[in-house]
């Protein structure tokens, strides 16, 4: 009994000294998105970054994917059960960003924690997201991608058609579409996000407004645009693939991608970043391309992002914010950006971690994983070509996909679908101008 | 004839009830109150501030076509869902109840998807169906025919349907195996010493006597298909294709913890609210009166 009760006391003891060791360190929570290969990436990122000072402890955890992290965070911030960091998607920028008192602002909180940190240092066009109009950073770019088309070789020739041919237009696509479908190809085309590469992307790598107000970066009151005759005229065309059979839909988020790795798809459009999948899995000869454009336009603008970043939520400690900052500017490091880079085919976020990959001659053995960051950065951006900041875009988003199952299923023109989208997505914009004036 | 009993004093009924009505405020009365105080706002996401808006949130709604169409997605979904599964319930159980042998075998099996919870009956659903890796379109597109329920409604439909239904089978089952036992013998057997048929006996003298549980299981069922399913419709499509499977509890979910529209959301619960106890004051008015006890 004696021996027991020691032993109970010895452990408490234990416990406590064990508990005000591990109070020494400052500990900040970061809740992101990411499981699989990527999980295990950012975790290889947090471990690296607890074991080079011995300061502060950063501790993350999974809240499943983009939309529900960001729904957690929401809630937890309204329970005030917050974490310090939270993963926002591209998507859910506005609704940050109109949030104000839920954060702190990127440059707020390095200068707060006297953090050296440069927002020059990151590309344009992925800062220029989460930066206002004003030029003030407000949240850090974590993982960012754009649309690119990728091409199965064995399935090329097997069309009959040469792997290396100019897939540059859509008009093209179409040609090599229709020798695929002529020799049974049963998946000529597929495509994952539907909304981010088809019509958002799309409008920008057209130079033509998705919405008013310089696609909602200029003001709230911002409206939808993206019925245009191009825009029409682009869904029209892939509503017309999937009723002959050249286009199969098979969701709305990233499922097409299981088909292409599979070796089913001959022509995918989807984010760069699923070069770590795609590498992994096919067994078939693969080729990157640029996103194709309409060749009756100009020649293309650059396409825009997709994917994350992380923002500071407000309510914490001095010393954690200053823990935060030191994590933040740690991840924007060159060589963490460019292993990133390298290792998940997201782009290089900072101008030094994209050159310093060249430098390291890995374009060269990897061939096709340069084209997404040319893709973003060939022109200089304009107004419809910085990317997009609409409240409630998830939900418009959501909208959209609907509307475009109706066009690919054949019950509704693209005119119709489009302008039932705009109708229906602008609804949403007033109700989020009126939560948020 | 009723049996009544009366309590002396008031103190022994008050706290014999207490429990119920704490759990009733607690559960119903104060979630309900704070849903109805919710939809007269429009709240931002992170709680920073809220605008009275009176009933817009309401107008906002009906205003909304695809709102009212998840009225008639909700009629058309519960209303499969509750007579697809009672039907092959009570079906099974009929059997069931014949069985000489190994009755507790049959019995547990049949029993058994209803401790499968509906978030995962619906995964395996979508396993099964699934346009890259599912067996049942393999079979079908074998078959010729093309299955893809993400991109056609009535395929997506119907597939909820299935799923939902499948463990509510179990469910009905085993209710209407119960109710039949019940019956007894005696009556049976002195229907077809006077010749009666299996078909006779069944309907004149099972089905009122079942009468009861039935109405018991449309009522539960009904709740079931309008609030339960949620885990199927959300593993499974989402509420897609177009809104073809957003039924109006989906629809709750997805604006509220979606979208984090929860001024709209608070006003779906009330009209939801409103809805079900319309729908029960119905069933217990019209259609209990043919029940017989």
């Amino acid at each position: 009994m004696k021996t027991i009760k020691a032993i109970i006391a010895s452990l408490a003891l234990f416990a406590m000294f064990a508990g005000t060791a591990a109070q020494a360190k400052v500990e900040i929570q970061w809740w992101h998105a990411f499981g699989g290969r990527l999980g295990e990436l950012l975790d290889e990122q947090v471990n690296k970054f607890n074991a080079s000072q011995d300061k502060y402890t950063v501790v993350h955890t999974r809240k499943g994917n983009y939309s529900e992290t960001l729904n957690a965070g929401i809630a937890a911030f309204r329970a005030g059960q917050h974490p310090n960091i939270l993963m926002v998607f591209e998507v859910g920028t506005a609704s940050l960003m109109a949030a104000k008192g839920a954060y702190v602002p990127m440059y707020q909180l390095m200068k707060d924690a006297g953090q050296r940190f440069n927002p020059k240092g990151f590309v344009s066009a992925v800062s220029g997201y989460y930066t206002t109009t004003d030029g003030k950073m407000l949240s850090m770019p974590y993982n960012s991608s754009t649309p690119v088309l990728w091409v199965n070789k064995d399935l090329m020739k097997k069309a009959g058609l040469d792997p290396e041919m100019d897939l540059s237009t859509w008009k093209k696509v179409g040609n090599a579409l229709d020798a695929a479908k002529a020799k049974n190809i049963d998946m000529p085309f597929c495509t994952c996000w539907h909304s981010w590469v088809h019509l958002e992307n799309f409008s920008a790598y057209h130079n033509i407004p998705f919405a008013t107000k310089s696609n909602g970066f200029a003001g709230l009151d911002t409206e939808l645009a993206f019925n245009s005759p191009v825009h029409i005229k682009h869904i029209q065309t892939l509503g017309k693939w999937a009723q002959e059979g050249k286009f199969k839909y098979m969701g709305r988020r990233n499922e097409a991608g299981k088909n292409f790795r599979a070796g089913e798809c001959m022509l995918m459009t989807e984010s760069s970043a699923g070069y770590a999948g795609i590498k992994k899995e096919a067994k078939f000869e693969f080729g990157i391309r640029h996103l194709p454009y309409y060749g009756a336009t100009e020649a293309p603008q650059n396409t825009i992002i997709g994917g994350s970043s992380l923002w500071a939520l407000s309510g914490k400690s001095k010393e954690e914010n200053k823990a935060t900052a030191a994590f933040l500017a740690f991840l924007s490091r060159t060589d963490i950006q460019a292993k990133w880079h390298q290792d998940t085919g997201y782009l290089g976020v900072t101008t030094a971690a994209a050159s310093a990959t060249k430098k390291s001659g890995f374009y060269k053995s990897n061939p096709g994983t340069d084209l997404a960051g040319i893709q973003m950065m060939r022109n200089k951006v304009t107004q419809n070509s910085k990317g997009l900041r609409l409240g409630s875009f998830d939900q418009i988003r959501g909208i959209i996909d609907e509307e475009m199952e109706g066009v690919y299923n054949g019950t509704k023109t693209a005119q119709v679908a489009l302008d039932s989208a705009v109708k229906r997505g602008n609804v949403l914009l007033r109700r989020f101008e009126r939560a948020n004036k | 004839m009723e049996k009544r009993v009366f309590f002396k004093g008031w103190w022994l009924p008050a706290l014999l009830v207490a429990p119920q009505l704490l759990i009733s405020f607690v559960f119903f009365f104060y979630p309900s109150g704070q849903a109805i105080w919710n939809s007269l706002f429009l709240p931002d996401p992170f709680g920073l501030k809220t605008e009275f808006v009176g009933l817009d949130n309401f107008r906002f709604l009906l205003s909304d076509p695809y709102y009212l169409a998840s009225f008639k997605t909700t009629v058309i979904f519960s209303t499969a869902v509750s007579v697809s599964s009672m039907a092959l319930g009570l079906y099974l159980a009929a059997l069931a109840d014949r069985l000489i042998k190994g009755a507790g075998v049959y019995q547990t099996l049949l029993i058994w998807p209803y401790a499968i919870a509906p978030a995962i009956a619906g995964v395996l659903w979508l396993f099964m169906f699934n346009g890259n890796i599912g067996l049942a379109s393999y079979y079908l597109k074998a078959l010729g025919y093309e299955w893809n329920h993400t991109l056609k409604g009535d395929q997506a439909m119907f597939l909820v349907i299935l799923a939902s239904s499948w463990g509510r089978i179990s469910y009905n089952f085993l209710f209407f195996l119960a109710g039949l036992q019940a019956i007894p013998k005696s009556i049976i057997e002195a229907a077809a010493i006077d010749g009666a048929s299996f078909w006779k006996r069944f309907g004149t003298i099972v089905i009122p006597l079942l009468s009861p549980i039935t109405f018991f299981l449309l009522v539960v069922n009904i709740v079931y298909a309008f609030f339960d399913t949620f885990g199927v419709i959300h593993t499974i499509t989402s509420g897609g294709p177009e809104q073809s499977t957003t039924i109006l509890v989906y629809k709750v979910f997805s604006d509220g913890f979606v979208s984090q529209d929860l001024g709209s959301s608070a006003a779906q619960s009330v009209i939801l609210l409103v809805l079900v106890g319309i729908l029960t004051v119905i069933q217990f008015k019209y259609i209990e009166r043919k029940v017989h006890y």
